[in-house]
């Protein structure tokens, strides 16, 4: 496991198999998936711990992670199988907590799962 | 990471709210390319400049920042979307301008030096061998690696605008020995530089972080920049090592098979309607040959002409303005071919261009075709 931003937050999972565009697949201001093609279509990211293999596209897609955070709709953290800039550079200039965990730990994570995680506790992700 | 106390307490916030942001994005950019610390840099050059790449968010973000942020370490920074000194020939909105003029501002604002160029390393003095810089301009990493004996990673806009305020940058692959995951021998002959804008373009895809070239001859700047520039444009890879490299490591060859292969991908028109001649932007040496190539012609169709602002002025002295412009030619400041929001699909079908990188961009971003052609060919074809 791997801290990208650090905080402490509790919430319900929503996992998507799909890699997300931020740029190109997320509106900046209702956070809603608008992309018909992505498993996550019309769902929000509003306050849910938003779990997805990793962040595609172009870089300026971190400019709408903090456009959602701006604007109240974004997730209260985000966990990645891998680790790219986008997601990174977004979820650090937002200030919302990313971890990247390893593709077992990914797996065992399903929508709707309470979690709670807190990037400075030796064992940071625990489920309710 | 390893951070120090001071870099730690600015994490934490107790040296502002800025400096925190900064920090964060260093670390999570750091931790993300396995860099183990962060180092000093000495020089920051930004993207994220163009309102059209960085829309409505950045406008606000960079407003906001603006407000108490200031670099810390000599920062350049890439072209905007357009030349204040001739904007109300091009039809753009007025919304556009004003967002690209707040921008501008807030740049300044922070004590950036407004240089909007995609060419620093031909515009400011190159520091001594092995310095670290952080150049977020992707053909201006690429160029610094290979070229100019400097150190710099890939930086996101983000990450170089964080290293700008902070004057540091993840020490990550590229600032330590990179070991390149193949080796290309070049095999097209008598290459022009749209040869070695594909040579890089074909790199950029191949390579992972940096590539090894063999095969090489003799080149020329606009090859170099043209190798630089299609190099960025597909994919992550910034460096260029001179040479076979290990036996050991995969070889692959760029043939006549590859260069057709690229050029049905990215030429898209059998002629343009327009010419633009500048993707990374035109130095004066570039500006100097094509004056020089022009020997008294001139252009049938539009061509626009990307520089910086410093080497127009340059030009301007050395009476290279006078005669592009007698040539039909319209010289643009401070924007370039790349991203640029005044070339409309609505009046433009398809732009004729010696630049890979501008290629790529006009396809994919302005919608429009493109007819690639050697500068050489260029003259040959469209003037008079």
């Amino acid at each position: 496991m791997k801290v990208l931003v650090s905080g402490k937050v509790q919430g319900i999972v929503l996992k998507s198999k799909d890699s997300i565009n931020f740029l190109g697949t997320v509106d900046k201001k209702t956070g809603i998936i608008s992309d018909k093609n992505h498993d996550l279509f019309e769902k929000s990211l509003k306050d849910i711990i938003l779990v997805f293999p990793s962040g595609v596209g172009s870089s300026v897609g971190a400019y709408t992670i903090y456009s959602i955070k701006s604007n109240n709709t974004a997730p209260l953290a985000m966990i990645c199988q891998k680790a790219d800039l986008t997601v990174a550079t977004g979820c650090a200039l937002a200030n919302i907590p990313l971890i990247i965990i390893s593709d077992e730990e990914f797996s065992s994570i399903e929508s709707g799962m309470n979690i709670s995680l807190d990037t400075d506790s030796t064992n940071p992700l625990h489920y309710q | 990471m390893e951070l120090t106390r001071e870099e730690e307490s600015a994490l934490k916030g107790e040296q502002g709210e800025t400096m925190q942001t900064a920090y964060r994005i260093l670390v999570a950019t750091g931790e993300a390319t396995d860099a183990d610390k962060l180092i000093p840099i000495e020089w920051a050059h930004l993207a994220g400049v163009n309102y059209n790449t960085i829309g409505d968010a950045g406008e606000e973000f960079l407003s906001g920042i603006s407000k108490n942020a200031r670099v810390k370490v000599k920062t350049t920074l890439n072209p905007m979307g357009f030349d204040i000194d001739n904007v109300s020939n091009y039809n753009l909105d007025e919304n556009f301008i004003s967002k690209q003029l707040s921008i501008k501002n807030s740049y300044e604002a922070m004590g950036v030096i407004p240089s909007f160029s995609c060419i620093p390393y031909e515009i400011f003095d190159i520091p001594k061998n092995g310095t670290q810089v952080a150049f977020a301009e992707s053909n201006a990493a690429i160029h610094a690696n290979s070229y100019d004996n400097l150190k710099t990673n890939k930086e996101s806009a983000f990450s170089a605008l964080a290293s700008a305020l902070t004057g540091k940058s993840p020490y990550s692959s590229l600032r330590k020995e990179d070991t390149p995951n193949i080796t290309i021998r070049m095999n097209v002959k008598n290459p022009n530089e749209l040869t070695y804008g594909m040579l890089g373009f074909f790199a950029g895809k191949v390579g992972d972080t940096s590539v090894n070239i063999s095969g090489l001859g003799e080149m020329d700047n606009r090859q170099c920049k043209a190798m630089c520039g299609g190099m960025g444009t597909s994919g992550t890879c910034a460096k260029f090592i001179f040479g076979e490299g290990d036996s050991n490591c995969e070889k692959i060859d760029f043939d006549e098979k590859e260069l057709q292969n690229i050029h049905d991908e990215l030429n898209t028109a059998e002629k343009g309607d327009i010419i633009t001649l500048g993707s990374p932007q035109l130095g004066l040496d570039e500006i100097s040959d094509l004056v020089g190539k022009l020997k008294g012609r001139s252009f049938q169709k539009r061509c626009m002409v990307f520089t910086p602002r410093t080497i127009k002025e340059q030009a301007r002295k050395i009476g290279y303005t006078n005669e592009l412009e007698r040539a039909g030619c319209e010289i643009l400041s401070d924007c370039c071919t790349c991203l640029t929001p005044l070339i409309s699909k609505d009046s433009v079908d398809a732009v004729t261009t010696n630049s890979i990188k501008g290629a790529f961009y006009l396809k994919n971003s302005n919608g429009v075709g493109v007819n690639l052609k050697s500068l050489s060919q260029i003259i040959e074809d469209e003037t008079r």
